[in-house]
């Protein structure tokens, strides 16, 4: 019940966790090099099992979409299936399925990525494939305009059958005054309407070159022979003269405290959602994004959080109660809290539960325990992350798609553990500000419109 | 987003198949002092041990008017155990990184830990508390029942809860197959504290335990480990017996008006016996329907080529004492009957010629070769080698998965796909699909 972090990321076809921000690879020697068209590639050998995970990450996300185009780097993201020259549509899948291959592809903010999971002597297979989409894609209206029904059908299912994503709709867009971020990945549903086929043409020679890509290929594999598949298969696709640098619009510093509620007809419980704009890992200065995730862990997740044991266990006023913390994009970040209350509790009554025990932490700070323990897990996390050869890919695709180095990663659990108590205050009571943050309502729309809506 | 039949299926529907890892992976029967078996994985690459065991009887034991029971007895072991409170227990978990959970399905309570070798011990005493002593403390057991109860009444307005829901109802009336493993929001009033104890004493023992080990440890030493958790338990567990029941209602459609702008529909009928000996076959045929991601028909013809849908699947489900074949889409309301005649002919067309040897080769190619990446974790492993006990497969399965699949013929696979989609289907739809109405007989 304590879900305590959250990115948004939009998958092709099916699930991808989140890209959980923890592991130290003690065990591998993982290599990072760049060929001479600019395309970055990371190997991370895990010789277990006879299998690859082969994952191209391109630095674009919905962030860059021109405005009145929301939703246009995820479309472009499902129209990649749809064939090149030399492989006319469906074909990849085919062959991926052929081999007994997984595949699929998400967008977020940042980033999009496609990936196929695939016997190791295989690899080379989706290689070829991979860079002849990437810059070969062909669309017809054929293909594209049924896709545009999918796409919006995806927003049906994650969105609007859903009352608890329509509200964090609301409070990113309210969080962002200034920057993309504030729009949904999905799109907005007017604007994803009128998206064409010139439009996805258009973003994806802008975007999609090897020198605006980064490959991580975690499993069965060896660094040099990954080096040599890449020189004969992504080597050989040039080089963007004019990728654009990622400068988008920045916020003003924040200065209301922002609150909104959303009615809806399917609300049985309530509940509450905030997020403040913070510094990711790329904007923080050094050892503040690592504080605030552990400030995340201490507030929010699990049973022993101050969250949950005030709310939930001690004054017994909410069902649930948790906090996440995002550190992984190129500009500032989220971090959240959210909670539901029990029955007969209003939510104003859990608002001011939630902000005294964020108070009790900015006057307090942390115990020595909370921060050991939270750091022991967070610690074990970067171990555990090895176990999984796909989980170690997105880890490293994501953190750098959004400004981090390899480098930066390895040394994650070093930079965890050097995390003080007092950073952790002091990130509280610098960034948990409420006029930094908007808290949404989600309540039961009783209205007699509401019944009547069709 | 969840795939569509992720969210309807329940545990059974692991995919179990093939070879490839073999050469890469040894499986050790080991028996421990005390005479549990368990099968052992020895790897040494991670400085980690996974456990994952089943005990036999999961909702299936909840009384009638008590469904939820099983389920809520999972949530309770880790809040509190011996002299430990929740919080306590939960600080012990947490100061040692230890993943300890516990999931209900129908026939099984499957739990797993996870820990760093340092943690061993300290994790193996605390699941033996957990299994062994559980507290059920009152304040602990009106927090938790609290929160099923609020996940049950948002389950109320949820058209993929109520479309699932009313499924299993319908296929399985008075049958503990037809009730949901989460309860409802009357039962979950009803249940005690003595109720879990109840469940505890007659559903964890040795004698139908299945536990797979992953590790850096040696045949003794995870006899040992196993002994310090399991030695304990009742040698018998003492279970309701659970009668053979197929799907029924199998025709009909049933709509559930809920105020969402796409309608969600669950669609199935009868399926087949993990012991059948034409499972293998239903297995590539269903594969080809509805199984694979890009490349079966139903997604063709659904999203590709229509664009009525995000997702649409269906897979085999078995249990103990019935099987199923379950599916699911979701589609604007406009167009929930073209998708809905779009799923049925593909069905009917499907048993009436069977698949293609094309597609037959296809499917066996993908299901042989997709199995390595079922077992590339640890807990992938631990999970997959309990799940093959279960199904009493046998310990050399893996090896021989990829002969049973090149073993079906297209004879074969004709005419099973006869026999597992000639029997029609009940269909679930909750939403406002227009012009789409309940249909076929009522009880």
């Amino acid at each position: 019940m304590l879900a305590n972090k959250r990115v948004i990321v939009l998958a092709l076809v099916s699930a991808l966790s989140t890209p959980a921000l923890a592991a130290e690879p003690a065990g591998p020697e993982i290599a990072d090099f760049t060929l001479a068209n600019g395309l970055e590639l990371v190997v991370i050998p895990d010789h277990r099992a006879p299998v690859v995970t082969h994952m191209i990450w391109y630095k674009v996300g919905a962030a860059d979409e021109t405005p009145g185009k929301s939703g246009l780097a995820h479309f472009l993201e499902h129209l990649m299936f749809k064939g090149t020259a030399k492989n006319p549509t469906g074909k990849f899948s085919q062959v991926v399925a052929r081999i007994g291959g997984q595949e699929n592809a998400f967008t977020s903010q940042d980033y999009t990525g496609y990936f196929q999971r695939v016997p190791s002597d295989q690899l080379k297979t989706v290689m070829e494939f991979e860079a002849d989409r990437m810059t070969g894609l062909q669309l017809t209206d054929d293909v594209v305009l049924p896709e545009r029904n999918v796409i919006l059908e995806e927003q049906n299912q994650r969105v609007g059958n859903n009352p608890s994503a329509r509200l964090t709709e609301q409070v990113d867009a309210a969080l962002f005054l200034n920057h993309p971020y504030g729009k949904p990945v999905i799109g907005w549903r007017h604007e994803m309407e009128e998206l064409s086929r010139d439009d996805a043409i258009g973003f994806y020679r802008r975007f999609y070159a090897p020198n605006n890509a980064v490959v991580v290929i975690a499993g069965d594999i060896d660094p040099a022979q990954a080096r040599a598949l890449a020189e004969d298969t992504y080597g050989k696709v040039a080089r963007h003269g004019a990728i654009a640098p990622r400068i988008r619009p920045q916020e003003p510093p924040p200065v209301a405290v922002r609150s909104l509620t959303l009615a809806d007809p399917r609300v049985e419980i309530p509940s509450m959602q905030r997020e403040y704009l913070v510094p990711s890992f790329k904007t923080a200065k050094r050892g503040e994004s690592e504080a605030l995730e552990v400030l995340s862990h201490i507030l929010g997740s699990g049973s022993n959080s101050r969250l949950y044991r005030a709310l939930v266990v001690d004054k017994q006023v909410a069902v649930m109660a948790s906090a996440w913390y995002d550190s992984s994009a190129i500009d500032q970040s989220k971090f959240g809290v959210q909670g539901s209350p029990r029955p007969g509790v209003a939510l104003p009554q859990l608002e001011a539960e939630v902000d005294a025990v964020i108070a009790q932490v900015i006057a307090k700070g942390v115990t020595d325990e909370e921060l050991e323990r939270t750091k022991t897990r967070l610690i074990a996390d970067a171990v555990y992350a090895q176990d999984n050869q796909a989980s170690m890919a997105r880890w490293y695709g994501a953190s750098l798609t959004t400004g981090a180095t390899v480098n930066d990663v390895l040394h994650w659990p070093d930079r965890i553990r050097a995390v003080t108590a007092d950073q952790v205050r002091d990130a509280a009571r610098q960034w948990l500000d409420k006029r930094r943050s908007v808290t949404g309502y989600l309540i039961k729309d009783v209205s007699p419109q509401a019944e009547k809506r069709s | 987003m969840r795939k569509l039949a992720g969210s309807i299926l329940c545990f059974a529907a692991v995919l179990i198949a093939g070879p490839h890892t073999a050469s890469a992976m040894t499986i050790e029967k080991i028996v421990s002092p005390a005479g549990i078996e368990a099968w052992l994985v020895r790897e040494k690459a991670v400085p980690l041990i996974t456990l994952n065991y089943a005990f036999h009887g999961g909702a299936t034991q909840d009384e009638a008017d008590k469904s939820g029971t099983a389920n809520l007895t999972a949530d309770m072991l880790d809040e509190g155990a011996g002299d430990l409170d929740g919080k306590a227990f939960h600080e012990r978990l947490e100061n040692h990184a230890i993943e300890m959970g516990f999931q209900v399905g129908r026939d099984y309570l499957h739990g797993s830990l996870r820990a760093l070798n340092e943690h061993r011990d300290e994790a193996f005493d605390l699941l033996r508390l957990a299994l062994t002593s559980p507290r059920f403390d009152a304040d602990a057991l009106e927090r938790v029942r609290g929160q099923e109860l609020a996940t049950l009444q948002r389950d109320t307005t949820n058209p993929n809860d109520l479309a699932s829901r009313r499924w299993w109802q319908t296929a399985f009336p008075d049958h503990p197959y037809g009730r949901e493993t989460k309860g409802t929001l009357e039962s979950m009033a009803r249940i005690s504290a003595d109720d879990l104890r109840t469940y505890v004493r007659r559903v964890f023992a040795r004698n139908e335990l299945k536990v797979s080990i992953v590790g850096d440890v040696d045949a003794k030493t995870a006899g040992e480990l196993i002994d310090r958790v399991f030695a304990k338990l009742p040698e018998k567990n003492d279970l309701k017996p659970v009668a053979n029941a197929t799907p029924s209602g199998l025709g009909r459609r049933i709509v559930i008006d809920v105020d969402v702008p796409q309608a969600v529909v669950t669609f199935g009928g009868q399926g087949i016996a993990r012991n059948d000996p034409d499972f293998m076959a239903a297995y590539i045929v269903n594969h080809i329907l509805g199984g694979g991601s890009f490349s079966s028909r139903l997604y063709r013809e659904v999203r590709e080529k229509r664009g009525l849908a995000y997702g649409v699947s269906d897979s085999l489900v078995w249990f103990k004492r019935a099987a199923v074949v379950l599916g699911g889409t979701a589609t604007r309301a406009d167009r929930t009957a073209d998708a809905l005649a779009v799923i049925e002919e593909e069905v009917k067309r499907m048993a009436k010629d069977g698949p293609t040897p094309d597609e037959l080769a296809a499917a066996k190619s993908f299901l042989k070769g997709s199995y390595a990446l079922t077992l590339d974790t640890s807990a992938k492993i631990g999970a997959q080698l309990t799940q093959i006990q279960i199904d009493n497969l046998g310990i050399d399965y893996i090896q021989r998965r990829g002969t049973l699949i090149d073993a079906v013929t297209i004879e074969d696979a004709r005419r099973v796909a006869r026999r597992l989609y000639s029997g029609g289907l009940l269909v679930t739809v909750a939403g406002r699909p227009k012009g789409l109405t309940s249909s076929g007989t009522t009880e």
